[in-house]
């Protein structure tokens, strides 16, 4: 101990310029720190190893210490250095400008478009993480940031577990830990390696955000603690009076107890934020009351959940794909249409968790003025809607695993590249254009998405393209 | 690398994977023969190795049972073994029966079992026998075989043992705060329903331990098993790494 360099203004570690103090918690201090050559903003965080601390401190740091150098992307801080435990113990990260969410807490409960937004940032700051084999387990307002560019970054990984990495936490105590408000009942049961306990935790933030009031209140002790596995929270609906239905459908299907029976993926919760009027309303959405005394007494002494096997974090990402399916019911004839359905049959079938978003692109003048009616005096949205869904009748998807979408747009491949990028789309459906020489002229939309797309893309094609009428080939070189 | 068992076509593949991967050493952790039909090569070129200063090889059961009069092993061992025998010359023999039981480097040490008691070969397998062998070392660090299933403990400060299944290709890092103990799988006989020869590469300067794995001709070696009118169980559960 005595070896160890005394962080403090003005001292020198590792030639990282020790500066002001941030913050002083019961795990470890941050501090301000910069250093020649490193122009982005950074933070030393030295875990609190005195005696008479918590040891989850130490644990905690040697999780963070091994976690962090190994994710990446705009939804972390980045790792730039970490010092030796046996001298100085801290790890140098990016200090993320931006302000964390727990400055929101004085001015709750925020507008429901608010609370979308902000639910939406951080279901992609999720998803991102989870992609890493990461679960962070502590989301909290204190835990998120949002960067000046508008992107949520989540911090502090002392409680996370990495499916790949040794998982020293849950070697180490016999009680879990996490932050009590927001800790799913599998968590509180022990087990740390299921993503959607971070859906759950996301789950109460919104709660709190848009009413006001933690679902579960602030329990103290393993007792009061455990009542959530039971204990349904009061439906938003019955704190505020306009509380939209959507968003406690919404809400309320993050806070189930049953992690089975809480959004697959946090790609899957983002999609529903974003689309509010796509969301499919149960009776959850309309409750205005906690279940009856007695189904909650039954679910106490015979709980939904147990702790579950243990299972790969990416398991529920794999099985739960959302599957954008571009259908272009102008263009390709009944071949083509029944090829994509045949396709998306196979994909229903293989993949029953998966979410299907049908897209179609409206194709909006390049120059003047574009009417929304057309010829006959039909709005052109609705009508290319109800072909969206004629299409899809004869797949029977349920209410709950089918979407649809028109887009407006003047590059087709454009508008669908945006659409799968923002709402995290796992896996393109495509047709390609049957007509050879229309395709030469206006270019192929299939092609441009299968290129551009960051996801997997299927070009679907019609099993007997359309012969060429035989003027086409005149004067063809037969070579 | 652990556990060899005279297969050449698995040793084969794992020094090649090792030469892609710029390894600089190479440390055999014991049983280089016996199951597998190519005890000479396999030998051989270890001796080869360790003669330029290349290698650190430590002795393993199969290997010390060479120079042991027979009754040591489970019968088909035995009859194995006696082929083995035969196989070897005298200064291939002798150069398995003057292999150490341990060796040290840094912070390291290499040992084929338990090192609380290394001649007496007993398995790693559970967090108790991970800090019995720990407690026999001052080396942070243990790389040890013989389980032919991959595994890794650790110890904390506070002396709680922590067992980790080991992913192909991801590196763990060996934090220098805690105590390691690395069970590294097989080259020659896989038992862990893998049949891809196993080793690990260390890097110590960046204190991390990647497990890998390399498919090799498993069809080739177990045919010279059987052409060598080996025991069939040693050339079947290549196929299942059982």
């Amino acid at each position: 101990m005595n070896a160890r360099v005394r962080i403090q203004k003005g001292a020198v570690v590792d030639g990282f310029v020790v500066g002001e103090l941030l913050h002083t918690g019961g795990m470890a201090t941050l501090r301000r720190v910069e250093r020649p050559g490193i122009s982005m903003p950074l933070l030393m965080k030295v875990p609190a190893l005195l005696e008479g601390e918590d040891p989850a401190a130490i644990v905690g740091f040697e999780m963070e210490q091994m976690i962090l150098p190994r994710l990446s992307g705009i939804h972390v801080p980045k790792f730039v250095a970490s010092g030796d435990f046996a001298v100085q113990p801290y790890i140098v990260m990016e200090r993320i400008e931006g302000r964390t969410l727990l400055t929101k807490l004085d001015v709750l409960p925020l507008p429901y478009d608010e609370v979308a937004t902000i639910g939406i940032k951080v279901a992609a700051a999720l998803r991102d993480l989870h992609h890493q084999n990461v679960v962070h387990l502590d989301v909290k307002p204190s835990n998120i940031i949002i960067r000046e560019t508008g992107e949520a970054a989540l911090v502090d990984f002392g409680l996370a577990h990495h499916d790949q990495l040794p998982d020293f936490m849950d070697e180490e105590f016999r009680v879990p830990y996490g932050t009590a408000p927001y800790m799913a009942p599998e968590q509180v049961l022990g087990n740390r390696t299921d993503p959607r306990s971070d859906i759950f935790a996301l789950g109460v933030l919104l709660y709190f955000f848009s009413t006001g009031v933690r679902p579960f209140g602030d329990p103290k002790g393993m007792r009061a603690l455990k009542r959530r596995i039971w204990w349904d929270p009061a439906p938003p609906r019955r704190l505020k009076s306009d509380y939209p239905p959507w968003l406690q459908e919404v809400v309320l299907r993050c806070l189930e107890p049953d992690p089975l029976r809480r959004y697959p993926t946090a790609a899957h919760l983002a999609f529903d934020l974003a689309h509010p009027d796509q969301v499919r309303l149960t009776a959850r959405s309309e409750r205005l009351e906690r279940d009856p005394w007695g189904v909650r007494v039954r679910r106490r002494f015979n709980p939904e959940i147990r702790p579950a096997a243990l299972r790969e974090i990416a398991a529920p990402l794999a099985t739960a794909p959302i599957v954008m399916v571009a259908v272009d019911v102008t263009d390709g004839g009944q071949d083509l249409a029944e090829a994509m359905r045949v396709t998306v049959r196979r994909l229903i079938e293989i993949v029953p968790g998966a979410r299907f978003a049908i897209v179609n692109v409206l194709k909006t003048r390049r120059i003047g003025i574009d009417t929304t009616l057309d010829d006959e005096g039909r709005n052109k949205h609705i009508t290319r809607l109800v072909e969206l869904k004629h299409w899809a009748r004869p797949l029977a998807l349920g209410e709950t695993r089918v979407t649809f979408h028109v887009l407006e747009a003047k590059q087709p491949a454009d508008a669908l590249l945006e659409y799968a990028s923002t709402n995290h789309v796992d896996h393109v459906v495509i047709g390609a254009r049957a007509d050879s020489v229309r395709r030469s002229i206006l270019g192929s939309v299939s092609a441009e998405v299968a290129a551009k797309a960051d996801c997997s893309v299927t070009v679907v094609r019609s099993p007997r393209p359309p012969q060429p009428p035989a003027s086409a080939m005149d004067g063809l070189d037969p070579f | 690398m652990a556990d060899i068992h005279a297969n050449r076509e698995a040793f084969e593949a794992c020094l090649a994977d090792a030469d892609a991967r710029r390894a600089e050493r190479l440390v055999l952790l014991g049983d280089y023969v016996n199951y597998g039909a190519d005890p000479d090569w396999v030998v051989g070129t270890i001796m080869d190795r360790v003669a330029k200063g290349a290698a650190i090889a430590v002795q393993g059961n199969h290997d010390a049972a060479v120079s042991l009069p027979p009754g040591t092993m489970d019968s088909p061992a035995e009859l194995a073994l006696a082929w083995t025998k035969n196989q070897l010359g005298a200064d291939q023999r002798a150069f398995l029966a003057s292999l150490p039981l341990t060796s040290e480097e840094g912070d390291c040490l290499f040992v084929h079992a338990d090192a609380s008691a290394p001649a007496r070969w007993t398995y790693v397998t559970d967090p108790s026998d991970a800090a019995r062998s720990l407690k026999a070392t001052r080396r942070r660090v243990t790389f040890c075989g013989h389980v032919h299933r991959p595994m890794v403990f650790t110890m904390s400060e506070t002396l709680k043992l922590g067992t980790f299944r080991p992913v192909e290709g991801i590196a763990i890092p060996l934090l220098p705060q805690r105590r390691w103990l690395a069970v590294i799988g097989s080259v020659g006989q896989p038992r862990d329903g893998n049949p891809a020869a196993c080793w690990s590469l260390v890097d110590t300067a960046r204190a991390e331990i990647t497990y890998l794995r390399v498919p090799y001709e498993v069809e080739e070696a177990a045919k010279k098993i059987r052409r060598a009118a080996l025991p069939e169980m040693y050339a079947e559960r290549l196929t299942w790494g059982q």
